[in-house]
C-alpha cells in the first residue's frame, strides 16, 4: 500500500513544483477564491516585512496570522515553497493512517454485529467488505492531493494547507487514541482559527468510544475523561497563548487575529456568505446578524454530537464542512479538506438523492467565479451581484451535498437496524420518509 | 539621521525667519493709524537713506560673492533707478539690521523731542508680489502680516483686548493652546514645470497642520474640537477630518516657529484633497484683516475674479517669532496669503497683457491705513532691459531679494506714499508683453508627480516620480505618503530606483493603517542623485467597503492626498558659481554657504482612485437572499436532527376522508 501512495505523493508534488515554477503561481495567489485576507501568503511576507521596519506587524490591519506562523516563517521564509508542498504531503499521508485505522475499526464492529446477528437478514447489501475498503485510504489521499482546490491554494501559499495539516494530524492521533496529542494539535487548530474548537465534541466522543467509556452524564468515569480531555486541551491552547505572548511580548494578536475572524471588518470578496451580506448590511443590525452569523457556525455541535454520538468520525466531517461553508474568511482549502473524506463515504452513495445535480452546480460555479469575477472587476460590464449570486449557488450546492450525505448515513444506519426491503402492513413495499 | 534632520528644521527655520523679515523698512512702528501719510513719509525719508547706505554697504560685501552682473550696468544707465535694501537671507544680517536701528529710533525721538510713544503692540504689513509667468499666465501673490508682541499663554492675565490681531483666532489659540497651525484652501493644480516654484506651495483642497503646545495632554480631543471651530471660522468642511485622515509625520512638517520641541505627538497633519474652495471660503477669511476688503491690497480680493483663475490657494498661517533679534520673548504672528494664477486663456485674451484691473476688475487708490508697509513687488529679473515686457507706471524703486535659491529683482511700489497713485489718484500696473510666443524657463531643480498604475479594481500600484533636474549635486528629499486605508498598501513591494537602480532610502518610518480608524503614513528620506528621476512604486489593495461608506457618487472614485516631498535644495545662485560669467576670481571658488541651498516643500498632484462598488439598491435583496440560504442550511439540518425515519403511510383520498367524517358524525365506524 505504501507504494501507491509514494507515487501519489510524488505526482501530486511534481504537480506543484511545476506551477510553482510557472506564471501561474503569481495569478493564482491573487484569487480571491484561493486566499482570504486572513491567510494571503502576500500578508505573511507583509507581516515579516513590517517586523524587520520594526514595527510590530498587528499595528496595521494586513496581516492577521498567528505569532507562531510569522515565527515559523521567519526561519523558513526562502523555502515556502517546500514547507507548503510538505504540508500537503503531511496531511495527505495523516488523513490517509487516519483512515486506514477508521477502516479497520468499522470492519472490527461491523464482524462482531455480523456475529451477534444485530443486522437484519436483507442488509447484507449493506456489509462492506475489506475488498471494498481496501482503497480508501489511497483514494482519500488522492482526493486531498490532486484535488485542484488543493493544488491552487498550495500554489497560492495560502497558509490555509498548514491548518489543515494541523486537522489531519489532529485526525489522526484522535483515531489512534491519543488523547494528550489530540488535544495538542486540537489546541493548535483552534489557535489558528477559533472554528475548529467544535472538534472537541466529536474527538471526546472518539476517545470514549475508544476506551469503551459509554456517554453516560451519571457516569463519573464519562465526567473524570472529558475533564482530562477538556484539561489537556486548554491547558495545551494556553501554553500556545502564552508562548506567542512570549515571541511578540504584546497581545496585541489577539484583537487582530480573533477580533478579525469574528468582527468581519474586511469585506473582500470570498466564496464565503459574509462579505456582501455585511457590505450591505444597516449599521445598526450588524452587530446583531454578527453574532447570529458566528453562532450559526458553533450551533450545530450539540444537536449533532447527540444524534451523531455513536459516529464521531462522520460527526468530524460534518464539523469541518459545516465550518468550511459557515466560517466568515472561507476559501477553497477548506473546501478541499472535507472533500478528501468523501471517499471514506463511498458506501453511501445508494442513497445519495441528488449527488448528481450537486456535483454539476459545484463545477459549474468553480468554473463561473473567475468568469464573473473578471466581468466585475476587470471588465466592468457586471457588477457585484453576478459574483454574489455564484457564490449564493456555491454555498447552496455546498450545503446541499453535505445534508444528503448527512441523510444517506442515517437512511443506511435506520436500515442496518430495521432492515433494507420495508414492508408496509399490507405486504406492499414501503417507502421511507422522515416524520 | 537625527543630525541630518535637525539641519532640515533648522534651515527651513531660518529661512522662513529671514522671510519673515522681508517686508523691510521698519520705518515707522508707531500709531500709523493715526498719522496722516505726509508724517508717514516724513518719517520714512531719513530713515530709507539709512538703509540705502546700509544696502550700499552689504551689497558690496555681497558683490564679492554672487555679484549680479547686470547691476554696474543698469545703474549706470538707468541713473533714476534707486537701490531699495537688499534683502539678505543671513541671520546675522538681520540682526545687524535690528542693530542699526535702535539708536537709529533714538535719534529720531530725541531730535523731535516728544515723549516716547508706547512700544507698539501689534503691526500690519501687506503685499503683493507679480510674478509674469513665462507661459504668460500671470501669478499674483497677497501676503498680509499681522505680528502681535503679547503673550496667549501668560500665567492668570487673559489675553482680551484686540487691536490688529483678529480676535476669533486669538481665542482659539487660547483655547487649544496652538503653537502652530497651517492651514490651506487651493483651488486647482500648481504646474510647477511650467510656473517655476510658488511662493508658498499647498496642496489641492484644504490642508491642515498644527503643532499643539506640550500642555496638552488630550491632543486627539483637541485636534477634534479645533476642526470643528476652524470649519465654522473658515466656512469649510474641515470637520471630516478625523482620525481616518489625520497622521502625526515624524520629520516633514517641523514647527516653522521659534521654540524647540520637535516631539511628534504634538503635531497632526490632515489634508481633504476633495474641499472645493469658494467664495465662502475666501469671506471668511478677508474678514480676518485688520482693514478687511474695504481698504488696501484687499480691495482687489474680489470672488467673480479670483475664482475665475487657473489656480486658487489661500492660507493662515500662525507662529510664534522672536520679539527682537535678541529673542528673549516670542510674538506671535499671522500670515495671510492668497496666490492666484490667471490664465491668458480662460480670461479670454489673445494678448499677453495684463493690468491690475484685468487681473481683479479693480484698481488700486490707497494703502490700508492699518498697515506699517504696503508695498505692490512686480518681477522684473528676466526683464532688466525692458526686453520681454513694459512696465507702466514705471517704479524708480528696485528690491533684490533670494527668493527659492534664486535672485530676483522687483520694481517696488510703495502704496504708503503718494508717488504711484500719480494724477488720477489710482494704481493701474499694466504689463504689456512685447513678445508672444512662451519663452523658456528655468527648470525648477525639484518636481514631483504622482500616477496610479494597473488595471481593474482589485489591485494598483502608487508610482511617484521625483525629478532632480540639478546638473551635478544629489540632495536628499523626505517624502510623505498618506494613503487612506480603504486603499492597504503592502509595504514589502516598496520599490525606490533612480536611474534605474535600486536608491535604497536611509530613512523609513512607515505607520501601517487600521481599517476604519487610521490611515497609512509612509515618510522616507531618499538621495536624489543629480540630473534624474526617482521613482517610488508601492503596491496596494482595493477595499470593499461597507455601502454607507461610500461617497455618495461612489463611480467618481476616492481622492488620495498629495504626496509631499520636503527638500533642501541647492540654490540656483549657488549652481551659477561655477558658470563663466563675470566674477572676480576671488569669489568663485568656493560656493557661497549661506546660499547654496533653500527648503522647499512640493505637493505632488492628488489621486483620484476607482473602489469595487457593491450594488447599492439592493440591501433588502441581500439580507433577504442571504438569509435564505443560511435557512436553507439551518433548516436541512434541522430536519434530519428532529426526525426520523418512519415507513410512509399512504394518506387516505380525499373523497375517503369525506367519508369518514360523515360517517364519524353519524357515529358509525369510519372506513
Amino acid at each position: 500500500m505504501a507504494a501507491p501512495l509514494t507515487l501519489v505523493l510524488i505526482v501530486a508534488v511534481t504537480i506543484r513544483a511545476v506551477l510553482f515554477r510557472s506564471s501561474l503561481a503569481e495569478l493564482i495567489s491573487e484569487r480571491v477564491e484561493v486566499v482570504s485576507p486572513l491567510n494571503a501568503w502576500k500578508r505573511v511576507v507583509e507581516g515579516l516585512a513590517l517586523l524587520d521596519l520594526g514595527v510590530s506587524p498587528y499595528s496595521g490591519d494586513v496581516f492577521h496570522e498567528t505569532p507562531l506562523i510569522i515565527y515559523l516563517f521567519h526561519f523558513v521564509i526562502d523555502y515556502a515553497d517546500i514547507v507548503f508542498m510538505i504540508a500537503d504531503g503531511i496531511t495527505a499521508v495523516a488523513l490517509y493512517l487516519a483512515v486506514q485505522d477508521y477502516n479497520k475499526a468499522v470492519f472490527r464492529k461491523q464482524k462482531f454485529a455480523l456475529e451477534a446477528d444485530r443486522y437484519p437478514h436483507d442488509c447484507i447489501e449493506l456489509i462492506r467488505t475489506p475488498k471494498q475498503m481496501h482503497y480508501i485510504p489511497l483514494k482519500v489521499a488522492l482526493f486531498y492531493l490532486l484535488n485542484p482546490f488543493t493544488v491552487l491554494s498550495c500554489v497560492a501559499k495560502s497558509t490555509c494547507g498548514l491548518n489543515n495539516a494541523v486537522i489531519a494530524l489532529f485526525i489522526l492521533c484522535t483515531i489512534k487514541g491519543s488523547a494528550l496529542l489530540s488535544a495538542i494539535f486540537l489546541a493548535l487548530a483552534t489557535y489558528q482559527s477559533i472554528y475548529p474548537l467544535t472538534l472537541f465534541a466529536p474527538a471526546l466522543l472518539y476517545l470514549l468510544q475508544r476506551l469503551y467509556i459509554p456517554v453516560n452524564l451519571r457516569r463519573p468515569s464519562f465526567w473524570f475523561f472529558t475533564l482530562q480531555y477538556a484539561v489537556m486541551f486548554l491547558g495545551s491552547l494556553c501554553v500556545i497563548v502564552c508562548l506567542s505572548f512570549f515571541l511578540l511580548s504584546s497581545w496585541d494578536f489577539i484583537p487582530s487575529v480573533y477580533g478579525f475572524i469574528l468582527s468581519v471588518p474586511d469585506l473582500t470578496p470570498n466564496i464565503g456568505l459574509f462579505w456582501y451580506f455585511f457590505a450591505e448590511m444597516f449599521e445598526h443590525f450588524r452587530l446583531f446578524f454578527i453574532c447570529v452569523f458566528q453562532i450559526n457556525v458553533f450551533f450545530y455541535t450539540i444537536p449533532l454530537s447527540i444524534k451523531l454520538k455513536e459516529h464521531p468520525v462522520f460527526l468530524i466531517f460534518m464539523q469541518i464542512a459545516i465550518i468550511s461553508i459557515f466560517k466568515s474568511y472561507p476559501t477553497v482549502g477548506d473546501i478541499a479538506l472535507y472533500m478528501a473524506f468523501l471517499p471514506v463515504w463511498n458506501h453511501l452513495y445508494r442513497f445519495l438523492r441528488n449527488i448528481f445535480l450537486v456535483s454539476c452546480v459545484l463545477l459549474a460555479c468553480s468554473a463561473l467565479f473567475p468568469v464573473l469575477w473578471h466581468l466585475w472587476i476587470y471588465a466592468g460590464s457586471a457588477n457585484s451581484n453576478f459574483y454574489y449570486a455564484i457564490t449564493l449557488l456555491f454555498n447552496v450546492a455546498q450545503i446541499l451535498l453535505v445534508s444528503d450525505y448527512f441523510y444517506a448515513y442515517l437512511r443506511r444506519e435506520h436500515h442496518l437496524t430495521h432492515g433494507l426491503y420495508l414492508k408496509k402492513k399490507d405486504g406492499s413495499e414501503a417507502t421511507l420518509v422522515l416524520k | 539621521m537625527a543630525a541630518y534632520r535637525y539641519s532640515v528644521v533648522l534651515l527651513a527655520f531660518a529661512l522662513l525667519v529671514c522671510d519673515s523679515t522681508r517686508a523691510t523698512p521698519k520705518s515707522d512702528e508707531g500709531d500709523t493709524a493715526e498719522k496722516t501719510k505726509s508724517d508717514i513719509a516724513d518719517d520714512i525719508a531719513p530713515v530709507e537713506d539709512v538703509h540705502t547706505q546700509k544696502s550700499d554697504a552689504v551689497s558690496q560685501t555681497q558683490a564679492g560673492r554672487t555679484p549680479n552682473p547686470e547691476t554696474p550696468e543698469s545703474m549706470q544707465k538707468e541713473s533714476l533707478r534707486q537701490w531699495e535694501a537688499t534683502e539678505i537671507n543671513v541671520d546675522t544680517n538681520a540682526d545687524v539690521q535690528g542693530d542699526e536701528e535702535a539708536p537709529d529710533r533714538r535719534d529720531a525721538e530725541a531730535t523731535d523731542s516728544v515723549p516716547p510713544p508706547p512700544p507698539p503692540k501689534d503691526q500690519f504689513q501687506e503685499e503683493l508680489v507679480i510674478r509674469p509667468l513665462q507661459s504668460g499666465d500671470i501669478y499674483a501673490s497677497f501676503q498680509f502680516r499681522t505680528r502681535w508682541d503679547t503673550d496667549f499663554f501668560q500665567q492668570g492675565k487673559k489675553v482680551a483686548h484686540y487691536r490688529l490681531f483678529p480676535k476669533s483666532l486669538g481665542q482659539v489659540i487660547t483655547k487649544f493652546s496652538l503653537r502652530e497651525l497651517h492651514i490651506s484652501f487651493t483651488q486647482g493644480y500648481w504646474r510647477t514645470m511650467q510656473w517655476g516654484q510658488p511662493f508658498l506651495s499647498a496642496p489641492p483642497g484644504a490642508e491642515l497642520w498644527v503643532w499643539f503646545q506640550d500642555t496638552v495632554t488630550d491632543v486627539d480631543g483637541a485636534w477634534k474640537e479645533l476642526t470643528n471651530v476652524l470649519s465654522g471660522i473658515f466656512c469649510a468642511s474641515l470637520n471630516f477630518i478625523d482620525s481616518t485622515n489625520t497622521v502625526q509625520p515624524s520629520a516633514s512638517f517641523k514647527p516653522l516657529g521659534v521654540g524647540n520641541v520637535t516631539d511628534q505627538r504634538f503635531l497632526r497633519y490632515a489634508v481633504l484633497p476633495r474641499e472645493i474652495v469658494c467664495t465662502e471660503n475666501l469671506t471668511p477669511w478677508k474678514k480676518l484683516l485688520p482693514c478687511g476688503s474695504k481698504a488696501g491690497l484687499a480691495v482687489l480680493l474680489k470672488s467673480e475674479k479670483l475664482f475665475h483663475s487657473s489656480f486658487h490657494s489661500q492660507s493662515v498661517h500662525i507662529r510664534p517669532v522672536c520679539q527682537d533679534w535678541q529673542c528673549t520673548s516670542t510674538a506671535w504672528e499671522l500670515r495671510q496669503t492668497l496666490g492666484v494664477v490667471f490664465d491668458m486663456h480662460t480670461s479670454g485674451q489673445s494678448r499677453r497683457e495684463w493690468s491690475l484691473f484685468k487681473m481683479f476688475s479693480r484698481t488700486l487708490t490707497e494703502a490700508c491705513p492699518l498697515a506699517s508697509s504696503s508695498k505692490v513687488y512686480v518681477d522684473i529679473t528676466d526683464n532688466s532691459q525692458g526686453e520681454l515686457f513694459d512696465l507702466t507706471p514705471a517704479t524708480p524703486t528696485l528690491s533684490q531679494a533670494v527668493v527659492l535659491g534664486d535672485r530676483r529683482t522687483y520694481s517696488v511700489y510703495d502704496l504708503t506714499t503718494p508717488e504711484p497713485f500719480g494724477t488720477l489718484r489710482s494704481l493701474n500696473i499694466l504689463l504689456k508683453w512685447k513678445t508672444t510666443e512662451a519663452a523658456d524657463m528655468l527648470r525648477p531643480l525639484l518636481h514631483g508627480e504622482r500616477y496610479v498604475a494597473g488595471y481593474g479594481l482589485q489591485t494598483g500600484e502608487i508610482h511617484t516620480l521625483i525629478y532632480n533636474n540639478h546638473p551635478y549635486r544629489a540632495f536628499p528629499v523626505l517624502l510623505l505618503e498618506m494613503v487612506p486605508w480603504y486603499l492597504r498598501l503592502y509595504i514589502h513591494t516598496l520599490t525606490v530606483a533612480s536611474k534605474s537602480r535600486e536608491n535604497k532610502p536611509s530613512y523609513i518610518h512607515y505607520q501601517p493603517s487600521k481599517d476604519r480608524l487610521r490611515p497609512h503614513l509612509l515618510e522616507m528620506l531618499v538621495q536624489l542623485p543629480p540630473n534624474s528621476v526617482t521613482e517610488v512604486t508601492v503596491q496596494f489593495e482595493r477595499a470593499l467597503l461597507k455601502w454607507t461608506e461610500y461617497t455618495p457618487d461612489p463611480n467618481h472614485g476616492f481622492y488620495v492626498g498629495s504626496s509631499v516631498i520636503s527638500a533642501l535644495v541647492p540654490s540656483v545662485v549657488a549652481m551659477d558659481t561655477n558658470s563663466t560669467k563675470e566674477h572676480p576670481l576671488f569669489s568663485s571658488f568656493f560656493p557661497c554657504k549661506e546660499e547654496s541651498a533653500y527648503f522647499v516643500r512640493v505637493y505632488t498632484e492628488p489621486l483620484l482612485v476607482n473602489l469595487p462598488t457593491p450594488d447599492f439598491s439592493m440591501p433588502y435583496n441581500v439580507i433577504c437572499l442571504t438569509c435564505t440560504v443560511v435557512a436553507v442550511g439551518y433548516g436541512s439540518l434541522y430536519n434530519l436532527l428532529t426526525r426520523t425515519f418512519q415507513v410512509e403511510e399512504p394518506s387516505p383520498g380525499l373523497a375517503k376522508r369525506l367519508a369518514n367524517v360523515i360517517r364519524w358524525l353519524r357515529g358509525v365506524p369510519p372506513l
